[in-house]
């Protein structure tokens, strides 16, 4: 990963520099017009924190069941990633809602589910800030149990109907709406490489944490 | 004879402005098609989007850079000391 980092961090910039311009060259969508724009980042971001969280279900499954201080690295690391794409993916459909919906905010379903799993993630990092000792197995069976809610987050749209557009729309979108299909998976795929770089950055500092608290437990001996 | 004539003069005034006033409303109507000046521009919300986007990630890379520099910092004061007190044995 340490040779692959940096040319996978042009590759982003790239991608992340030409991105604003094929959405500005999509076509219109025929009801909401410009505002629908906020869709391709607003979907990947929801790709992007899908991904982070699965992550930290998977490692914090290791960690609290084997002991692993890398998978806990991991955890750590994508909790704080779930919680950065959550507040954008909130902050961005809050935009559209303004146009789409008349309102900043609507305690619709998915929407308050999606906030409550925020929640869960930014209560796993205050957890680990100021748990104290053995706070990271606690924090990990928060990890556990906060990706065990993002399959509801995901369906709460077809099982409670309200404001919010269902599951189907995303599914359709190929066939009814093929271009922007296209920019969708352009915008996802770029946000899921950013999830892996940040995720590499973010591991590099625990394990540099890790290696600092070794190098004190060895001055202390 | 003057009394007559205001009564009609009155019961004129109070029919036509019967006539004049509107019905009243029963409730919110929606309509299709609103004018410009009564919509929301998208543009300003799109921007604040993406440019919020990308504050957001400055800031996120920002903060992982600092915290490296300062763990590698502590690293190189800790190695600094384990050598100085290395040397002093």
């Amino acid at each position: 990963m340490k040779k692959a980092f940096v040319p996978l961090v042009v590759l982003a910039a790239a991608i992340f520099a030409y991105a604003p311009v094929a959405i500005n060259r999509a076509e219109l969508e025929s009801t909401m017009l410009l505002v629908q724009k906020i869709f391709y980042f607003h979907f990947a971001t929801w790709m992007a924190l899908t991904a982070a969280i699965a992550v930290c279900g998977v490692a914090s499954v290791i960690y609290l069941f084997k002991g692993s201080p890398i998978a806990d690295w991991y955890g750590v690391a994508s909790a704080e990633l779930v919680v950065i794409f959550g507040v954008f993916g909130l902050f961005s459909g809050s935009l559209w809602g303004r146009k789409a919906w008349g309102v900043w905010w609507q305690w619709d379903p998915r929407v308050t589910m999606a906030t409550m799993l925020v929640l869960v993630f930014l209560g796993y990092l205050m957890v680990r800030k100021y748990g104290g000792p053995g706070s990271e197995k606690l924090a990990a069976a928060m990890g556990i149990f906060g990706a065990a809610t993002a399959p509801f987050v995901y369906k709460s749209t077809d099982w409670w109907r309200n404001i919010h557009p269902p599951t189907s729309v995303v599914k359709t979108l190929g066939d009814k709406f093929p271009a922007a299909w296209d920019l969708v998976l352009y915008c996802s795929g770029a946000f899921l490489l950013l999830v892996v770089l940040l995720l590499a950055a973010r591991v590099r500092l625990e394990a540099l944490r890790a290696e600092l608290d070794r190098l004190y437990l060895a001055l202390e001996d | 004879m003057v009394r007559r004539t205001l009564c009609a003069c009155l019961s004129m005034a109070l029919w036509s402005v019967s006539l004049l006033a509107q019905p009243g409303q029963e409730g919110f109507a929606p309509v299709t098609g609103a004018p410009a000046s009564e919509q929301i521009p998208a543009a300003p919300l799109v921007i604040s989007s993406y440019a919020f986007f990308l504050v957001l990630l400055f800031v996120y890379l920002w903060t992982i850079w600092r915290r490296i520099g300062k763990v590698e910092a502590d690293m190189r004061n800790l190695e600094r000391r384990q050598s100085d007190g290395g040397q002093r044995r």
